[in-house]
């Protein structure tokens, strides 16, 4: 390490791999993953968005795992709740569709209507 | 980049190693290996979390959840529940103690133990992963240095450190800044900077769990303070009963090494600075400023007088500085946020932050770490939960060995260095022993006599001989031979060597006795005039009688009685002989009609 700049350049790196254990409201993604949610493939879905993420560099986002809500016939089940905004249920949600729903939604706030089970209305466990 | 969507936590202090954290630590790389997790979750072993009682602790991010007194067969259930379907283990959580019905405590921040702390220099305990620098890193590290060395000279820093008030947290709270201006100020090309991490009051861990949960915070205050006086050369005299924290810091040095934090012509400013480490060999002694250096150069740990001041001449005779960990944990924060920040925290003349060790009778123990000025009420009773088991809080021992006790009805004052020392106690390092109505004062002052007579260099007449002699007063008190007049003889022991004794050692030895006679002489005269143990604990002034009316004569404390002092036959009470008898309450137990008592 030579000067600042490559000092900071670690802190920018760091800071991504930490983020998660900041305290403070961060856009959560939420993937229902029940019995019924894992066997229409929730797994490849987080996996997918897990992955995507990464692939967009996008660190402050928390990807969690919740239960069965009861909309079983819809799973996968894939919620986002972006920082002060209402929070979106997405049904049917394969791999390819995470990807869209992080790049579309996630990074650049567009709803995706085609796909959205209930809107406006968070009837998540939060 | 790699993206985990959740970080598990594992605190890898030595209480948490103690309990078994280790084992915990590999079960859960297993399990998490075996539900083809590994690539999504993040495992990382912090330092001291602070709730030392109750490890081993894990935490889950993000959502916070913090999971108490993990086993290896607990990690298979929070693997498959919490990490594989989101659903939180309730039966592992924290609980509240206080609380009467059994209350789960989700998150780590709704925790009362943590969420009334205000922590600076425990910042990144229990949130890094100490063994890699660039988490350090992402959370400010090393900024300060850098701004110091790009934008500040050496007088700033000194100034800076001088505006925010910051008092030494080793014991005797001279000012930082004072110090490193006398540093600063000394003639010559050649000085040292010295950390005193010889931390070795009974109970007292707080520097050991900076020094493993955070190193590199060390490292960078060395630098400030190295860079404010002039040093190129640093010393961390760290004790060798601290395996695990040596090894962190080694870890941090050669770390910091390898990034150019440490060597020549640091960030491109002409600064050079080396940072050595010197493991002390286990004397309490040591923790003494000269004796310390003297340690380092090789010599044995004797103190020897004041003047000449360590800034005048310190370690191989060239000028040093030489301050607590703690002290030097403080330093990086105040230059990177300014006096002006840390002057927000604390009251006046006390500013900032001390980090306690509390430990004793006590709900939680662990690590605490609060505002000056804050009541000791509010440290031991709302953050620490207070006594456990329905007994009486009696007092606390602040300062270890050279500390004293404080009685219940000073609870609410004020933790400052004044208010402590007037109250003939004194901040010390931050132990922090509860104690409650079960508790002999005198007993107490016999144990910490017993261990500054242990522990005394042996170089001066009145701490090797008069430690001693109040020892043996004190053993006689406590065996119940005390002797008219023997509080008079401790009284005047004290003065003389409080007086006359070389080093801080041996003039604070006396302390526990003044203190507890200050405020519990009453107890030095019921063992003395009354042949008493209000407490119960002295076993020489106890008697184990058997009450006659609840004896069914069935022997079962004669055949348990390891000196085979009670005899009786059958159809009568037994009877205890009390010369024999060693006090050892065997046969309290064992009776399955509690008909014998102790009093």
């Amino acid at each position: 390490m030579k000067s600042i700049a490559d000092l900071k350049k670690i802190r920018e790196q760091a800071r991504h791999n930490i983020s998660l254990r900041e305290s403070g409201e961060r856009t959560q993604v939420r993937v229902y993953m029940g019995t019924c949610g894992i066997a229409a493939g929730a797994r490849q879905t987080i996996a997918a968005i897990i992955d995507e993420l990464a692939k967009q560099n996008i660190g402050d986002v928390e990807v969690l795992q919740k239960g069965c809500i009861g909309l079983c016939e819809h799973e996968p089940l894939v919620e986002v709740e972006r920082k002060g905004e209402d929070s979106v249920m997405y049904g049917h949600i394969d791999e390819e569709k995470a990807r869209r729903i992080v790049t579309r939604h996630v990074i650049d706030g567009v709803i995706l209507d085609e796909w959205v089970v209930n809107c406006g209305c968070s009837i998540g466990i939060d | 980049m790699q993206l985990y969507r959740a970080h598990v936590l594992v605190c890898g202090g030595t209480g948490c190693v103690t309990s078994g954290c280790m084992d915990v630590h590999a079960e859960l790389e297993k399990q998490l290996e075996k539900n083809g997790l590994s690539e999504e979750i993040n495992v990382i072993v912090t330092g001291c979390v602070g709730t030392c009682d109750i490890g081993p602790i894990l935490m889950v991010y993000p959502e916070a959840i913090f999971y108490q007194k993990v086993q290896v067969e607990d990690v298979a259930e929070i693997v498959e529940e919490h990490i594989l379907k989101g659903r939180p283990v309730n039966r592992l959580m924290y609980q509240d103690k206080t609380s009467e019905i059994a209350e789960f405590i989700e998150k780590y921040y709704d925790i009362d133990f943590f969420n009334r702390q205000t922590r600076i220099v425990l910042r990144n305990t229990g949130v890094i992963d100490s063994t890699k620098i660039d988490e350090y890193i992402a959370r400010d590290g090393y900024q300060a240095i850098a701004k110091a060395l790009t934008e500040m000279k050496p007088i700033e820093v000194v100034e800076e450190i001088k505006k925010s008030g910051l008092r030494g947290r080793g014991g005797g709270g001279f000012p930082a800044g004072i110090k490193l201006e006398l540093g600063h100020k000394a003639d010559g090309d050649q000085k040292y900077m010295i950390c005193n991490a010889d931390e070795g009051d009974p109970g007292a861990f707080m520097d050991r769990s900076l020094l493993e949960g955070d190193p590199h915070s060390i490292i960078e205050g060395m630098m400030l303070a190295s860079y404010a006086i002039g040093a190129n050369q640093g010393y961390v005299y760290v004790r060798a009963e601290y395996p695990l924290a040596v090894d962190r810091l080694v870890t941090a040095i050669k770390q910091a090494k390898e990034y150019g934090l440490l060597g020549d012509n640091i960030f491109g400013s002409g600064f050079n600075y080396s940072l050595d480490l010197r493991v002390g060999a286990g004397a309490f002694v040591c923790g003494e400023e000269t004796a310390l250096m003297h340690s380092i150069e090789g010599l044995r740990g004797e103190p020897t007088p004041k003047p000449p001041y360590p800034t005048d001449a310190g370690v191989f005779g060239y000028p040093s500085v030489i301050n607590n960990v703690e002290t030097i944990a403080n330093m990086p924060q105040i230059i990177l946020n300014g006096s002006d920040w840390f002057n927000r925290f604390g009251v006046e003349n006390n500013k900032g932050t001390k980090v306690f060790a509390v430990a004793g009778n006590i709900l939680n123990t662990g690590l605490v770490e609060v505002e000056l000025g804050t009541t000791l009420r509010t440290v031991i009773f709302d953050i620490c939960g207070g006594v456990p088991n329905g007994k009486k809080f009696k007092a606390v021992q602040i300062g270890g060995p050279s500390g004293g006790c404080i009685p219940a009805e000073y609870l609410d004052t004020p933790i400052t260095y004044d208010s402590l020392t007037s109250l003939g106690a004194m901040m010390g390092s931050g132990g922090l022993i509860v104690m409650d109505e079960d508790t002999c004062m005198v007993d107490l002052a016999r144990f910490f006599l017993d261990f500054t007579q242990e522990e005394s260099c042996g170089k001066c007449t009145p701490c090797r001989i008069g430690t001693k002699r109040m020892l043996e007063i004190l053993e006689r008190i406590t065996e119940g031979h005390g002797q008219p007049g023997d509080i008079e003889k401790l009284e005047e022991l004290a003065e003389s060597i409080g007086d006359s004794s070389f080093c801080g050692l041996g003039r604070a030895a006396p302390n526990p006795i003044l203190s507890t006679l200050r405020f519990f002489r009453d107890e030095y005269e019921a063992h003395i005039d009354g042949h008493k143990c209000p407490a119960g604990i002295c076993k020489g002034l106890l008697n184990v009688e058997i009450i006659e009316d609840k004896c069914r004569s069935c022997g079962i404390c004669a055949r348990i009685c390891p000196v085979n002092a009670i005899a009786g036959q059958r159809g009568q009470p037994y009877v205890v002989d009390q010369d024999t008898c060693t006090r050892c309450g065997l046969c309290i137990e064992s009776c399955p009609f509690d008909a014998i008592s102790k009093h």
